[in-house]
């Protein structure tokens, strides 16, 4: 246990739970703040990947149109999938993984609170850094693939694919740290009694997650330095005139790249596992199947990167291969669906916003699933592959699959993290124009890539039929947008107007019901011990109805870590440093020198620095 | 398998119905459109793609249902009693694991044989056909005629093509749906693609693989004409020199010599309408009235420094340009590699303008004029 519950001890925390200020958010090591400042990131980045998707719809609507430059439109379709991916979806689950995991293994915080908060600050600088492009007309325009070797210096000379390139660096840093963390976290920090087989669904998907970004991200880490070393220093890793070869990009992009969308996903499997039980009072069915299966996913998620470069003609075994292991996902992803509908099967479903959530969720994951099988098959795929028809596939997985679950949880948790419940009625108005939008948007999308139209062009001639599924879609995307309006429109109201939440809304089954909304900063006064699976609902069986409001107390002896700012402070050395990289060629190698000077400062104060409270009257310095 | 091949009767209504659906008015609509193949190999890959639609309809409809149903049928309201707590089912979670095995192993047999004829190397007699994929147009070249030619590769109809592609800077993806669906294309590695034309036309197909500012302007188009169509264009290609048709028959050099027994042949089967009054038939008699723009032309393409990136010949071409070759430019139907219809106007513009025609071509805005441009619009137009 990273905390302790020092019962005899003098007032440490007292109090503590209800600093406000800037001062209190910059140095934060709280999860639950830090949660938060990942959702005020990603939903700024996502609203900012959202005006991008708006504008390339707006370019599409009509044949030749000339609404923006084919230079601009690049750096559109790059910014919006670099941003969606890494900027938006990716710390939304952040927020999930901070806010949730340690409330529902009965943690007070996670393993290492100020390696949180720098993941965090990295990212949103990260996010900063990426964005900044904009400003200098350099935007990524390389797509959010980078293909080698138009990221060589010779046919990308501009500052954009350095901002790409290190950007990714950058955020990959913040995303090491948190599953490094949240590893750890998940395996050491469960309360008592709760096994790896009892622990909640949401956490069982978490800690997969935390695998493949252990298992992913060292690869692309490894081909951005490769890359940056092309453009930087003169190597020829990826540039065919030199003797490298792009396809060893596609490679290494891939081995990362697909684990990715599991990282994408999975923590929205996790999610819906969590909210269809509940809303239909009934238990998650085929818990163990389900466990197996995600652990399957993963596993074979490394196993078949290669069904996206089928196009480039490996050769019959290859493709055979690659074929198969893609397929074999459907079993463990078919498995999953099955048990989702098992779960709401003869249950007693309430149909609130969450729910609606999660079981659209599931009707658009099952879409996204099978289109996925059409492109398995290498033959059919010659054909969809770099079409608009891909396009519609992954965005029923990412949009349909993976938005939709992360809503359907912040619906869920809203009451939790925030105190108040969100709208339901206006919840509703959201989920319809969302689901509406999004189909609109991106069914006909399958028709238009059969029908010829490719991906990534910034324009299309008349003649070739793709003018009206293209309005069509155009008008879902602001349909689309009009119910995140709703969204923000019910944040604004729920903030302004809500009640109250009571500690348990939902009559929920996962520890975190069992606290005050929103938890104190230790969130539990006395850590709980776990009997099941469904630990609440095990304790208001057993006194045969609900638990009375759990009291906010006092906090006295609890002890916690201490907040931090260099944690910040380290965290600026990094884009300081990459700024001082990219500019080195300018401004000598002083961006760089202060960067690793930042950096040393900031680590060195760190590690020095008492990582708990010192508690008056027992110690100085004493617990790092 | 008995029980799978009486569930695959079953649904046999099920993938015409589909096709049928899918298919209409879907050639004539969408002239790229990958679901009317009129070739060979997108013939198998159009039959694996309806094998799995057949299969996911058939989830689609029954995993759908089940959710809607459920979502109907078990709608609770708030006093209900708890509902039966089930937390799981061996059997049922045992047949619902090993059905989707079975309906994907469906799914991989017609595959794993697909994928193994596609990669066949064509036998017998093919015609080879290098492609290159230069930022942003499409270099075709026959080897057996040492024919060059851009951004329009004509085929003959019944014999099979063999790609032997490249690219000359970044990956591109050459892909032609009616016919072929798409290969990747690599600087300083092979990658290879065959089909076989069934029916006279002209089809299209554009770069797949994003590639840099005007890779939505990298279109190409494939002419198949009957066999001895094809032969009298590639006869005709021949014969096209750097002079303006009219006059072509004054200077001779080796080039035209040795197509000369081609050009008999020719003028004993007329070619198809592209050319009709070209080069060929101003041998047999002087060309009609000249027009003077179209001797200004030729000198302004070497003058405006046309000629450093394009060539006018198509037989024994110099590779290596920057250019599209342009031999027979007058008788394309795009320019810009599918950019703009290929009129006298939009030529003129190209001219004068590339660079807002297509922000980021290599071609420079030269400084032509108006005249200018006309006159080698004239120029161009006999090289048909």
């Amino acid at each position: 246990m990273a905390t302790t519950v020092l019962g005899h001890e003098a007032h440490v925390a007292a109090g503590y739970g209800e600093k406000t200020g800037l001062w209190s958010w910059i140095t934060t090591v709280d999860h639950k703040r830090v949660a938060i400042l990942y959702g005020v990131g990603a939903l700024f980045f996502f609203l900012l990947g959202g005006v991008e998707a708006l504008l390339i719809r707006i370019q599409l609507a009509k044949p030749d149109n000339t609404f923006v430059t084919p230079e601009f439109y690049n750096q559109l379709f790059t910014m919006h999938g670099t941003t969606m991916i890494f900027l938006a979806v990716m710390p939304m689950s952040q927020v999930f993984f901070n806010y949730i995991i340690p409330l529902m293994i009965g943690a007070r915080d996670v393993a290492f609170p100020r390696l949180n908060a720098f993941g965090v600050w990295v990212f949103l600088l990260g996010g900063l850094f990426l964005n900044v492009s904009f400003l200098f007309g350099a935007a990524p325009n390389a797509g959010w693939f980078g293909y080698a070797n138009l990221t060589s210096k010779q046919f990308s000379p501009g500052l954009n694919v350095d901002f790409w390139m290190l950007g990714l660096q950058i955020l990959g840093v913040s995303s090491l740290a948190a599953a490094v963390n949240f590893f750890v976290t998940i395996v050491n920090l469960r309360a008592p009694g709760m096994r790896l087989m009892r622990m909640p669904m949401f956490v069982w998907m978490s800690l997969i997650t935390m695998v493949l970004l252990l298992l992913a991200f060292p690869v692309i880490t490894v081909a951005l330095i490769m890359l940056m070393f092309d453009r930087f220093f003169g190597t020829h890793f990826f540039v065919p005139s030199g003797g490298g070869d792009p396809i060893l990009w596609q490679h290494l992009f891939w081995i990362f790249g697909h684990p990715e969308v599991y990282i994408l996903i999975l923590p929205a499997f996790g999610i819906v596992s969590e909210v269809l039980p509940v809303f239909s009072r009934k238990p998650l069915f085929g818990y163990a199947a389900m466990v197996f299966s995600g652990v399957f996913i993963a596993f074979l998620g490394f196993g078949v990167w290669s069904h996206h470069m089928f196009s480039t003609g490996m050769g019959p075994i290859a493709d055979t291969f690659f074929s198969l292991a893609t397929m074999l996902i459907g079993i463990p992803t078919g498995v999953k669906i099955f048990n989702w509908i098992g779960t709401i099967w003869g249950g007693s479903l309430q149909l609130k916003t969450p729910m609606l959530f999660a079981l659209g969720f599931v009707a658009m994951f099952i879409m996204g699933g099978l289109s996925g099988v059409m492109h398995a098959s290498p033959p059919a795929d010659l054909q969809q592959t770099d079409t608009y028809f891909v396009v519609a596939h992954f965005h029923y997985v990412l949009f349909g699959g993976s938005i939709f679950g992360l809503v359907a949880g912040a619906y869920y948790w809203w009451p939790k993290m925030f105190g108040k419940v969100l709208d339901d009625g206006l919840g509703k108005v959201h989920f319809w124009l969302q689901l509406i939008g999004f189909n609109l948007t991106f069914f006909p999308m399958h028709f238009i890539g059969l029908h010829g139209m490719p991906r990534r062009v910034y324009t299309y001639p008349k003649g070739l039929g793709f003018e009206g599924m293209n309005q069509l879609e155009t008008v879902g995307s602001f349909v689309l947008a009009a119910g995140f309006a709703v969204f923000l429109y019910n944040v604004w109201k729920t903030w302004r107007h809500g009640a109250p939440a009571p500690a348990d809304p939902w009559n929920g089954a996962t520890l975190e019901w069992s606290i005050p909304s929103p938890p104190q900063e230790w969130n539990f006064p006395e850590i709980p011990t776990v009997s099941g699976r469904d630990p609440l609902w095990d304790a208001k069986r057993q006194r045969g109805g609900p638990l009375p409001e759990p009291p906010r107390v006092s906090g006295q002896g609890i002890h916690l870590p201490a907040p931090s700012y260099w944690p910040l402070v380290t965290a600026f050395g990094l884009p300081v440093l990459f700024t001082g990289l990219m500019l080195a060629s300018k401004i000598g190698p002083w961006g760089i020198v202060v960067g690793v000077a930042l950096l040393f400062f900031g680590l060195f104060n760190w590690l020095f620095e008492p990582s708990y409270t010192s508690i008056p009257g027992v110690r100085g310095k004493s617990h790092h | 398998m008995p029980l799978g091949s009486r569930v695959i009767r079953r649904l046999n209504w099920l993938a015409p119905l589909l096709a049928l659906a899918m298919v209409a008015a879907c050639a004539k609509d969408f002239p790229q459109t990958t679901l009317a193949p009129k070739g060979d190999l997108a013939r198998i890959e159009d039959a694996v793609f309806f094998e799995t639609v057949k299969w996911a309809a058939l989830v689609f409809v029954l995993v759908e249902g089940a959710l809607i149903y459920a979502v109907f049928r078990f709608r609770g309201k708030p006093g209900d009693p708890e509902p039966a707590q089930i937390h799981g089912n061996t059997v049922v979670e045992v047949i619902w694991t090993v059905i989707p095995a079975l309906i994907l192993a469906m799914i991989a047999v017609p595959t794993v044989k697909a994928i193994f004829k596609e990669n066949e190397t064509p036998k017998g007699n093919a015609l080879t056909v290098e492609v290159v994929g230069h930022q942003w147009w499409w270099e075709f070249r026959y080897p057996e005629y040492n024919l060059t030619t851009a951004n329009e590769l004509h085929v003959p109809v019944g014999r099979t093509v063999s790609l032997k592609m490249g690219a000359y800077d970044v990956v591109h993806s050459f892909w032609l749906p009616q016919f072929a669906g798409k290969r990747d294309v690599f600087p300083n590695r092979e990658t290879r693609l065959w089909f076989t034309a069934e029916d006279p036309g002209e089809y299209s197909g554009q770069c797949a693989e994003f590639c840099g500012i005007q890779h939505g302007r990298m279109a190409f188009r494939v002419v198949a004409q009957p066999p001895a169509e094809f032969t009298s264009w590639v006869d005709h290609m021949k014969t096209i020199t750097m002079q303006p048709a009219a006059t072509s028959a004054a200077p001779i050099d080796s080039v035209h010599t040795s197509s000369a027994g081609a050009a008999v042949e020719q003028q004993t089967a007329p070619p198809a309408p592209p050319a009709p009054g070209a080069s060929d038939s101003a041998k047999a008699q002087p060309g009609p009235a000249q027009d003077p723009r179209v001797a200004q032309g030729q000198k302004l393409f070497l003058m405006k420094g046309c000629v450093g990136c394009h060539s006018l010949v198509a037989y024994n071409a110099p590779k290596g340009l920057l250019g599209p070759n342009l031999a027979n430019v007058g008788a394309r139907t795009y320019i810009g590699a599918g950019t703009l219809k290929n009129t006298d106007e939009n030529l003129t513009h190209w001219i004068r303008f590339p660079q807002d025609v297509k922000h980021g071509v290599l071609m420079p805005n030269l400084g032509v004029t108006e005249d200018e441009a006309k006159a080698l619009v004239a120029f161009l137009r006999t090289h048909r």
